[in-house]
């Protein structure tokens, strides 16, 4: 039997995974995308009938960070066992295959799968000048772009550039570039943020196409609500520290050391959504907040043009000076003027006595 | 831009640029009128001194009015005190002035500021009752008596709903809260909370007043 013919639950007994271990799998999956309990059965179930997915996965503006993450964030698990049932069809990093027989590759993916491959994209589209700024194989990413969304069941934009542009689009944004949700607005889209975005998230997001054959629950910025619901602060470990009002005022001094809050150092937790304080970087070892460095609030739009990282949130974006000494410079003459007429109307009423 | 950021950015620079104008208009608008002539004999020298004293004793009610608006300066303490240490003492708040004035100083920890603005907000509830409920303080009470009261609760319910996360979206929810405040700074120098700036004037000129015709002795 070919591996493509293959369901999920015969390659995992192929590769001797017990159903015991493949349920402990389905329940930490479906507990970190917030799933009942109850529908872990029949997640499995589902998941164990599903056929091996073509995934084609376009790395685009980027700077290869997302797959780096993703490929080398953990020791070999039933995770990346389910990244081994997948068929990429398509990664320019990792493929052995190069030039026409890469792209050759890539057409008779996308002729065999037809309307069914799911597309996963990182980097930024540029659409400056027809986007001439970035271009694969003669073909510029934007028509890249609109040419494999055309068949794809789904797409999913990896990392905070594809999603929302992130440091192409950063000021002043040189080649115009846009997350792909500008650009493709008639398919199913999900956006991972995060430079770089969680592996377990890609893991979640996957498993649930497969299981469900379709993108889960996802919020505003279409984010699988399941990982983007809560913000980096309400989650935190030093969360206690910021109601108790115990902050490090340097990256290097005693509140420092013994792990208070990074909100005075600008941290940018508060406003920030992913599950970074829960499921951690590197199979859990460690986050940036555990690391001493406050949250930089990657997985938002915009996030590099938000005034420097270590401002703290709650100080203002002041523009100039000169307004403020302006305005008062006008307060000063229209009071003056007031007074004036106060006065001519004082003369009026007394008769200039 | 979200709402965040324009509440951070450009609403925050168009509020403090018409409070700055607002303020400097009202203070030399009256400082620049003409004064009025005493013709009259100082009774005693040095009205300044009835002047400072003037802040102080006007700072409670005469003796025998205290029954009647003891109260009412309670509330009015609590209500300015409370909204004084929320401001100066609650963490972010002071981050934003730190931005400005280069120097951090201590806070209090986030339950003490919650249970701050809680007693703050009670009063506040307290006194607008209080003027309703009054016949004589309702029959004198315009607009600008509710405007400033709405403005000036409106920061501590959005801000306690967002210490408390209480908001749909934690963000949108910030936003409000920011812009509630801008909405307080636009309003404050054309109503009645310009008395910020004017109590201690006004005050200190009742005060000399009264001891250069020999009172306030």
């Amino acid at each position: 039997m070919k591996e493509h013919d293959l369901t999920l639950g015969e390659e995992l007994r192929r590769q001797g995974i017990s159903r015991r271990s493949f349920l402990k799998f389905c329940a930490g999956v479906a507990s970190s995308m917030a799933i009942p309990a109850a529908m872990v059965p029949a997640m499995a179930d589902s998941l164990a009938q599903a056929r091996r997915q073509s995934v084609i996965w376009m790395a685009y503006q980027e700077c290869t960070g997302c797959i780096e993450s993703l490929t080398r964030s953990f020791a070999p698990t039933v995770e990346n066992l389910i990244f081994n049932f997948v068929s990429l069809d398509f990664q320019h990093a990792l493929q052995a295959a190069s030039g026409d027989r890469a792209v050759e590759a890539l057409k008779t993916a996308m002729k065999e799968n037809w309307g069914k491959y799911l597309v996963l994209v990182d980097g930024s589209i540029p659409l400056k000048d027809d986007g001439i700024y970035s271009v694969s194989h003669g073909q510029t990413h934007l028509e890249s772009v609109r040419e494999l969304a055309e068949g794809a069941a789904a797409i999913v934009s990896i990392g905070t550039c594809a999603s929302f542009g992130g440091v192409g689009a950063a000021r002043p944004n040189p080649t115009g570039a846009v997350g792909i949700d500008q650009i493709i607005t008639d398919k199913p889209i999900l956006n991972v943020p995060g430079c770089p975005p969680m592996p377990e998230v890609m893991t979640g997001v996957l498993t649930s196409f497969l299981a469900f054959g379709a993108l889960p629950e996802v919020d505003s910025l279409k984010r699988p609500r399941a990982f983007f619901a809560d913000t980096i602060h309400d989650r935190c470990y030093r969360r206690a520290f910021y109601d108790r009002g115990l902050f490090a005022d340097s990256f290097d001094d005693e509140g420092a050391r013994k792990g208070y809050c990074l909100y005075r150092l600008g941290c940018k937790g508060p406003v920030t959504h992913n599950a970074c304080a829960t499921l951690k970087f590197n199979g859990g070892v460690s986050w940036p907040i555990q690391s001493g460095h406050g949250c930089l609030g990657c997985s938002e739009p915009n996030f590099w043009d938000k005034e420097s990282f270590y401002k703290p949130l709650s100080a203002g974006q002041w523009g100039s000076a000169e307004g403020i000494a302006m305005a008062a410079a006008a307060g000063v003459a229209l009071g003056a003027a007031s007074a004036v007429m106060s006065r001519r109307n004082q003369d009026k009423i007394s008769g200039g006595k | 831009m979200t709402l965040l950021d324009f509440a951070r950015g450009p609403a925050m620079q168009i509020a403090i640029i018409i409070f700055v104008l607002g303020i400097f208009w009202r203070l030399v608008g009256v400082w620049a009128l003409r004064q009025k002539k005493d013709l009259s004999e100082p009774r005693q020298k040095g009205a300044w001194i009835g002047g400072i004293k003037g802040l102080f004793v006007h700072a409670w009610p005469y003796k025998p009015f205290v029954p009647k608006v003891g109260t009412q300066y309670i509330v009015g303490y609590i209500i300015h005190l409370g909204l004084f240490i929320v401001l100066i003492f609650g963490t972010p708040h002071m981050l934003f002035f730190a931005d400005i004035v280069g120097f951090t100083w201590w806070t209090l920890p986030g339950g003490v500021i919650t249970a701050v603005s809680v007693i703050t907000l009670v009063a506040l509830f307290v006194a607008l009752a209080k003027r309703l409920v009054n016949p004589v303080q309702r029959l004198i009470s315009n607009f600008d008596d509710y405007a400033a009261w709405f403005l000036t609760t409106a920061p501590f319910v959005t801000g306690l709903m967002t210490k408390m996360n209480l908001w749909p979206h934690y963000e949108t929810g910030l936003a409000i809260h920011i812009l509630s405040v801008w909405l307080l700074l636009i309003y404050f120098p054309f109503g009645k909370l310009m008395h910020s700036f004017w109590f201690v004037v006004s005050r200190y000129t009742t005060g000399s007043r009264f001891a250069r015709r020999g009172g306030m002795s």
